[in-house]
């Protein structure tokens, strides 16, 4: 690939590449990402107007019900799910398991998620990202893990939230930590963006990026919890530039409604008269966990650093 | 390249169901033409231009059906507005596409081959070949999961190719690209657009 415009060999082919992965990110913008677990589903989320589909092999809600080792889905339902829509096929690996990333790009998925969701592989080493193809998202709970992610080679973010809670308060507080963050930090003068890097325990470059734009370097999307039409369109308010639903549609009395309804929301996300036109008629969301229910040890975002 | 391309006042809107919306404004803020969001019929009233940006075609078409909106775009074109459809808007404005069709506006008379390169991992960046028309002349082409065009119609105009396929092409006001305009540091085919 890659005639490169001057041609000056491998930093440049680098920038190309990231910018080629970041690419396909702004093209999820103004989307909802939905996980499936089977070709049914998959068909279910592309036909209610889903922008891709994560395939993996339990919804959160059922990997928090089930226990177990959580891990990258297998192949052969990976491949169905490619071959069944024309969306781009996400899927996810755990965190730090650089094979089963390997055999994610090998099968061509489109964007791979080091995902908090599974059982961790590594407990202290995430990906290194830029020596991939596909492009990698990951979770983040503040601007701080966001960056240090994106250091690594991540081409999207995703503020964790709570997968699998049906529960918003996670999502929000995430997304409020980034978002409110990036402002703090376009108040600082510039000779104390260092000390701030050291806070954040972030790169230095990165911190300065976005000092100076006043946004993440990469597209910044919300997970964890979004279960109903309003639920999205809160999200979005908050900043997110799209929106992941996992167990909120699969989970529900009415999954191929609700999925509908949901990108209805989350394209008209800041006009009442259409969320409310899309919460009409729809049978029960998912059943929700309360979070002061949930042990330290049971929450998912508690995973990475 | 910072030739007049529009009236003060210009308004150009951007398909806002899904995709690469902001792209487009931040090129027509440069080009100091106002962009806005375009959601219903009532939305195209007074624009010079339309864009269908990138983004999922499949879940663009869905969302121009549920907004009703294929008739009032395509009586947009018939009265002169001029279109720019990028990627997955150049899949919406063909007369029909294949691997997993769906519905179009029928206003470019090309058949597209969605998802055409591969998946994202076959995604690339290259430079038109030599001959470009209109002033495009090595234009920088971001590829993304990027769709072909093939039989152009007799009233079709190839006005950029890569690898001697067809990337841009034009039918009166209506444009068409495979790549990603937007994505590169290069506001001219937005600006061949408000010219048209």
């Amino acid at each position: 690939m890659a005639k490169s415009e001057n041609g000056n060999g491998q930093a440049r082919r680098g920038a190309e590449s990231f910018d080629l992965k970041i690419g396909l990110a702004e093209m999820l913008k103004g989307g909802v990402i939905m996980d499936v677990t089977d070709v049914d589903q998959a068909k279910i989320a592309e036909d209610a107007g889903a922008c891709a589909v994560m395939a993996l092999e339990r919804v959160p809600a059922d990997i928090r019900r089930d226990g177990g080792v959580a891990r990258m889905s297998a192949v052969d339902m990976i491949e169905g799910i490619q071959r069944s829509v024309s969306i781009p096929v996400m899927a996810k690996v755990r965190i730090g398991h650089i094979a089963e990333a390997r055999v994610l790009e090998a099968l061509g998925v489109d964007f791979i998620d080091e995902s908090e969701v599974l059982t961790p592989a590594d407990d202290e080493h995430h990906i290194d990202k830029h020596g991939f193809k596909s492009p990698f998202v990951c979770g983040a709970r503040n601007l701080g893990e966001a960056l240090r992610r994106i250091g690594e080679g991540a081409a999207m973010i995703r503020t964790k939230g709570e997968a699998g809670s049906g529960n918003i308060v996670e999502a929000v507080r995430h997304l409020r930590s980034v978002c409110g963050e990036i402002r703090a930090l376009q108040a600082l003068r510039p000779e104390e963006l260092m000390a701030q890097a050291k806070h954040l325990q972030a790169p230095y470059e990165l911190v300065r990026l976005v000092h100076a734009n006043g946004c993440l370097p990469v597209p910044n999307f919300a997970a964890g919890g979004i279960a109903t039409p309003a639920d999205a369109s809160l999200c979005r308010e908050l900043g997110a530039e799209a929106i992941f639903v996992g167990s909120g549609i699969f989970k529900s009395e009415d999954p191929s409604a609700r999925a509908r309804a949901i990108v209805r929301a989350n394209t008209h996300w800041d006009n009442p008269a259409e969320v409310v036109a899309s919460c009409r008629g729809l049978a029960s969301a998912m059943e929700g966990i309360e979070m002061s229910t949930l042990a330290e040890s049971e929450r998912l975002a508690n995973r990475g650093w | 390249m910072s030739q007049a391309v529009a009236a003060e006042g210009t308004r150009v809107g951007v398909l806002a169901i899904q995709g690469a919306v902001d792209k487009h404004f931040a090129m027509l803020e440069r080009l100091g033409v106002r962009g806005v969001r375009v959601l219903g019929k009532e939305d195209l009233a007074g624009l010079r231009g339309l864009i269908i940006p990138g983004g999922e075609s499949t879940t663009i078409s869905k969302g121009l059906d549920r907004l009703g909106l294929f008739e009032p775009i395509r009586a947009f074109a018939r009265a002169g507005g001029r279109i720019l459809g990028t990627c997955a808007g150049a899949i919406l404005l063909a007369r029909e596409c294949e691997n997993h069709p769906v519905p179009t506006l029928e206003l470019l008379d090309v058949r597209a081959v969605r998802n055409a390169y591969g998946t994202q991992v076959d995604s690339f960046v290259a430079q038109a070949d030599p001959g470009a028309a209109a002033n495009l002349e090595g234009m920088g082409c971001v590829f993304i999961r990027a769709p072909q065009i093939a039989d152009p119609g007799p009233e079709v105009e190839v006005l950029l190719r890569v690898d001697g396929l067809p990337v841009l092409v034009r039918q009166g006001r209506i444009l068409a690209s495979t790549f990603h305009p937007e994505l590169a540091d290069d506001p001219r085919l937005h600006a061949l657009m408000l010219g048209l």
